[in-house]
């Protein structure tokens, strides 16, 4: 009886730290903009949100995926040309960037899935470069110049979104809104199977769940969510570039995500948090960007595995 | 002579050979790789940096040592050899026993470090190397012109190559490898160092990307970029050829440079994007790639 | 949180504050962006920063009262890098003129931005054409050169020199598919025939493939509708095969001092380009250039370099004559009503779609014991006086043009 009550109490007590992260983060970033620069934070939004996306792959199914760049980028573009081109209005904007996040994570899940570990972030990698070289050549991609003067539109037809504090609100509406999606996701039966397969596939396969078909999914729905995050920022920025499909935007989510703690819920939103304000930082001193996220790489798994959040949970005894 | 869709036999021949050379590069890095990661079960993202500073090295020996290429081929894959080693005692040491994963993340970093501060004092527009006078001018073949270099640079890739097949398939040395990838600890058992096998081999690996990158110097431009977007070329040749077999890396890097070089003649502008193409034909098909074991 | 994005905050604080003049937060801030790192470092780079610096104490800025900040920044050639910056420049530093920004993806981009937020864009390093075409804006004005002007100058004057049978090979992107477009036109226009072209992965490693095709055409003039290293790489291995012995000549449709400096006489001997400022042109250039070489490491100046010198002094002028730098368009307008007349590019004028219209120079590489030391690398093949170097107003496309 103890125990079950034990485990019961855990389980409360998890998920009130959780939800005092959550109130605790969605009050600061109510209140943020009248600190900070309203773009720097609609900025950092959309890669935490990225970074959580990725999160959902490696941190709960274990699958590191060196290729995220490309829905990222791949969602922006499609995003960016709807609104320009085609003039969807900013929410089916963002649907036509997600589904092409959903799409293109299906076909390249496919493929990817076939191969385990490193193999798995390899074929990624190679995936998205194939695509990258793609979006040079691509005419609606306009290759160096980008697709530029995005226009934000009017959301639902009546929310002109040109005007700052809009749009603000509107990113950070679908980003908690995605947040608590994935919080939702990760806990379920769908995500407890996840993190079996993460534990241990091969028992999980005796126990006779499908594993190819949940990592899938996962993928899958990682992706769309990258989808989400880069059609909005392209909205954001106005601008969608090469820079959204290169690899080493890959390697910043991972970076974010590692920073902030692989495998926590909060982990990615203070990693990508952390970067963009380390890079705005480093503007000033051009190139070595790259050299301090090589350190920062190499600090964080030599010592710092857990990352910002992980370290804070293992020290408050909390989950977060 | 004779004519394919419309492009001349001459032409033809004159692509495959240059296809062939494209392939030197990529059956060498992906050599290289196979061996680090038979042994370690890491994957050296850094081969593409430490490819770099290959031909770094030998830009300085003749910079500011007056040491010209001959020199350079010895001395820069034993120099990068030894930061190699000191890489692998310093931090890949301690992820032996962690998910392979982080290893992949670590060399990454490290690559981003190399990478970063070699931009930040060369910038991006490459240095000039120019070819060693012993080996300029060329032949002229009927069918093209071939520069000496050229040949040279397949030949000694070959030949390469074929020791490092040799050494690890057939001698004693390359026996206690293969066993020490299957069962350290029996090694161990025997007497065998492992930790130092394990060291020597990582420092080995490196010094054939720095080979490599040696070769690259006079006629690819020395520039800090010069790794990076070829080892991703190179993964992809790794996972078509399969992990399994250096013999199956040999095969598969000459082969597809010899692909991509028709795919230049046909249909240019794919050429960049060919090999990853294939790559995912064979995933399709033979998931464990074409020399591979399947995992 | 308010942050300086500035790669050298040099604050040239020059005298006083001001009496008559109301300056938008009491000084004129100059934005130098440009790529301060990557391949076109040498070509802009720092060396901007020092241009525009030399422009605002040869104008005298201090005595008049003037008070006049630069401050720099990379855009790494990256439109998202470049946006962010101008937009947090204007925003948040209250910079009021963007110059300089090589690379055409992130002038495009900002020339957008500059245009929403009324401030002044000066572009010396970008070689877009559609800058004075279909995007022109009130707010931006395009000096130094453009795609247009390189492609009359080098095709023109090579057909009319008996160059007149071309293989393009063009780097597979929109800016390559440009150039070659516009040099082509310019070639068939003046007789001469395009033989064939090749289009090679952009960016490109080895070109040997494509060169071969080049050679087997049989051409002439191998026209490299290519930039930076992909310029660089092909005329090097263009060498190594033996393409210019063969008796074919290279063209070079974008490239720049720095490019023939990096490549050595050896290699780009015999090179044909075209280029609007030399520094050993005249004595005004000379003086300017050994002023500038040792505060830009031994690095002798660019066209770039000078067009920015240029654009700025002709700025102040008109700032000086408004009274004040907050209305973006008040001042183009200004700029484009008072004629040029600066050191280095002497008089000149600036049209209605924002061109400024000065002489182009077809330049020939020297080879290695015509040059008596380094940097004394051309010789002048012709001049394209300043009437015939761009694109006639009526061809742009700009909206500002009243037909």
């Amino acid at each position: 009886m103890q125990r079950v009550a034990q485990a019961t109490g855990d389980h409360a007590v998890r998920t009130r730290s959780e939800a005092i992260a959550f109130v605790v983060m969605a009050g600061a970033l109510i209140i943020a903009p009248m600190f900070a620069y309203p773009v720097f934070l609609m900025k950092a939004l959309c890669f935490a949100l990225f970074a959580c996306a990725f999160n959902l792959l490696i941190g709960y199914v274990g699958l590191l995926s060196f290729g995220h760049a490309l829905f990222f980028g791949w969602a922006s573009y499609v995003g960016a040309h709807a609104a320009k081109v085609w003039g969807f209005p900013p929410e089916l904007a963002i649907l036509s960037g997600t589904a092409t996040g959903a799409g293109l994570g299906a076909i390249v899940g496919a493929l990817a899935i076939r191969r385990q570990g490193i193999y798995f972030a390899m074929i990624t990698l190679a995936l998205a470069q194939m695509m990258y070289f793609f979006a040079i050549q691509a005419p609606f991609t306009h290759g160096e110049d980008g697709i530029q003067a995005v226009p934000r539109g009017k959301l639902f037809g009546f929310i002109d979104l040109a005007d700052q504090t809009n749009m603000y609100v509107t990113v950070l509406v679908i980003f908690l809104g995605c947040f608590l999606l994935i919080y939702r996701i990760i806990n379920s039966p769908f995500g407890e199977v996840l993190k079996a397969i993460r534990e241990n596939e091969a028992r999980a396969v005796s126990l006779g769940y499908r594993t190819e078909r949940y990592k899938l999914v996962a993928f899958v729905l990682s992706a769309t969510f990258a989808g989400v995050a880069g059609s909005t920022k392209a909205l954001v920025f106005q601008l969608a570039s090469l820079t959204d499909v290169d690899w080493p935007m890959s390697g910043e989510v991972i970076l974010m995500t590692l920073v902030g703690g692989l495998g926590t819920l909060f982990g990615p939103v203070a990693g990508a948090f952390f970067m963009v304000t380390l890079e705005n930082y480093l503007t000033t001193i051009g190139q070595w960007v790259f050299v301090v996220q090589g350190a920062i790489f190499v600090v964080c798994v030599l010592l710092f595995r857990r990352g910002i959040v992980g370290e804070l949970a293992q020290i408050l005894r909390v989950k977060l | 002579m004779f004519e394919l869709l419309g492009i001349s036999s001459q032409a033809l021949f004159g692509q495959l050979l240059i296809g062939l050379i494209n392939g030197s590069f990529y059956a060498l890095l992906s050599l290289g790789l196979a061996v680090i990661f038979g042994m370690l079960n890491i994957i050296n993202f850094t081969h593409g940096a430490q490819y770099m500073l290959g031909a770094f090295t030998a830009y300085f020996l003749l910079l500011y040592a007056g040491l010209g290429y001959w020199w350079a081929i010895i001395i820069a894959p034993i120099v990068v050899g030894i930061t190699g080693i000191i890489i692998e005692r310093l931090f890949l040491q301690w992820l032996y026993k962690l998910d392979h994963l982080y290893g992949l993340l670590l060399t990454f970093g490290l690559a981003l470090i190399f990478e970063g501060t070699f931009r930040n004092f060369f910038g991006s527009s490459g240095l000039p190397y120019s070819v060693p006078p012993t080996l300029q001018g060329g032949q002229n073949l009927g069918f093209m012109f071939l520069p000496n270099y050229r040949a040279w640079v397949v030949a000694f890739s070959l030949a390469v190559c074929l020791t490092t097949w040799y050494v690890i398939e057939r001698t004693k040395l390359g026996s206690y490898l293969r066993a020490a990838t299957e069962n350290p600890t029996l090694v161990r058992a025997f007497g065998i160092n492992v930790p130092r096998m394990i060291t020597l081999t990582y420092g080995f690996g490196v010094a054939l990307a720095a080979l490599a990158g040696v070769m690259a110097a006079p006629i690819y431009n020395v520039s800090p970029q010069m790794g990076a977007n070829l080892i991703i070329v190179v993964f992809a040749v790794v996972v078509i050829g399969g992990m399994g077999s250096i013999m199956g890396a040999i095969v598969t890097g000459f082969g597809l440079g010899i692909i991509e070089g028709l795919t230049k003649v046909f249909f240019p502008e794919a050429s960049n994007t060919v090999i990853f193409i294939i790559m995912a034909i064979v995933l399709l098909i033979r998931p464990a790639g074409l020399f591979g074991r399947a995992t | 949180m308010k942050r300086l994005f500035s790669l050298t905050a040099l604050a040239v604080v020059f005298g006083c504050g001001c009496a008559q003049a109301q300056y938008s937060d009491g000084s004129i801030k100059i934005g130098v962006m440009n790529d301060m790192s990557g391949t076109y470092a040498d070509l802009s780079g720092q060396g901007s920063v020092i241009a525009a610096r030399m422009a605002v104490e040869d104008f005298g800025a201090a005595a008049k009262g003037m008070k006049v900040e630069i401050v720099g920044a990379d855009h790494q050639n990256k439109p998202d890098v470049g946006s962010n910056v101008v937009r947090t420049w204007i925003d948040v530093d209250k910079v009021d003129v963007i110059v300089d920004v090589p690379t055409s993806s992130v002038a495009l981009a900002v020339n957008e931005i500059v245009r929403d937020k009324n401030k002044v864009f000066l572009v010396s390093g970008a070689a877009a054409s559609d800058l004075t075409g279909p995007k022109c804006t009130p707010n931006t004005i395009h000096w130094t050169y453009d795609t247009w002007a390189l492609a009359n100058g080098t095709g023109k004057a090579i057909v009319k020199t008996g160059g007149d049978t071309w293989f393009f090979l063009t780097a597979d992107y929109a800016f390559g598919h440009a150039l070659e477009r516009d040099t082509a036109a310019v070639v068939e226009k003046n007789g001469g025939k395009v033989l064939g072209k090749v289009r090679h992965p952009f960016p490109g490693t080895d070109f040997s493939s494509f060169l071969l095709q080049a050679q087997a055409s049989k051409a002439k003039i191998i026209g490299l509708a290519n930039a930076g290293s992909d310029t660089i790489n092909s005329i090097k291995q263009a060498a190594e095969f033996g393409i210019t012995q063969g008796g074919q000549n290279l063209a070079a449709l974008l490239a720049f001092i720095t490019d023939v400096h990096a490549l050595g006489l050896q290699t780009a001997q015999g090179l044909i380009m075209t280029e609007a400022w030399y520094w050993d042109l005249n004595d005004a250039n000379r003086e300017f250039a050994k002023k500038f070489a040792p505060q830009d490491k031994g690095v002798y100046p660019t066209m770039v370099h000078a067009g920015v010198y240029s654009a700025v002094t002709h700025y102040l002028k008109a700032v000086e004559a408004l009274k004040s730098d907050a209305d973006g368009k008040a001042i183009v307008a200004k700029m484009k009503e008072m004629p040029t007349d600066d050191k280095l590019f002497g008089k000149g004028t600036v049209r209605a779609d924002g061109r400024k219209i000065h002489p182009m120079y077809l330049f020939e590489v020297k080879k290695p014991g015509e040059s008596k030391g380094a940097w004394d690398y051309y010789k002048l093949r012709a001049t394209i006086p300043a009437d015939e170097a761009f694109r006639p107003l009526a061809e742009g496309g700009c909206p500002l043009v009243k037909s």
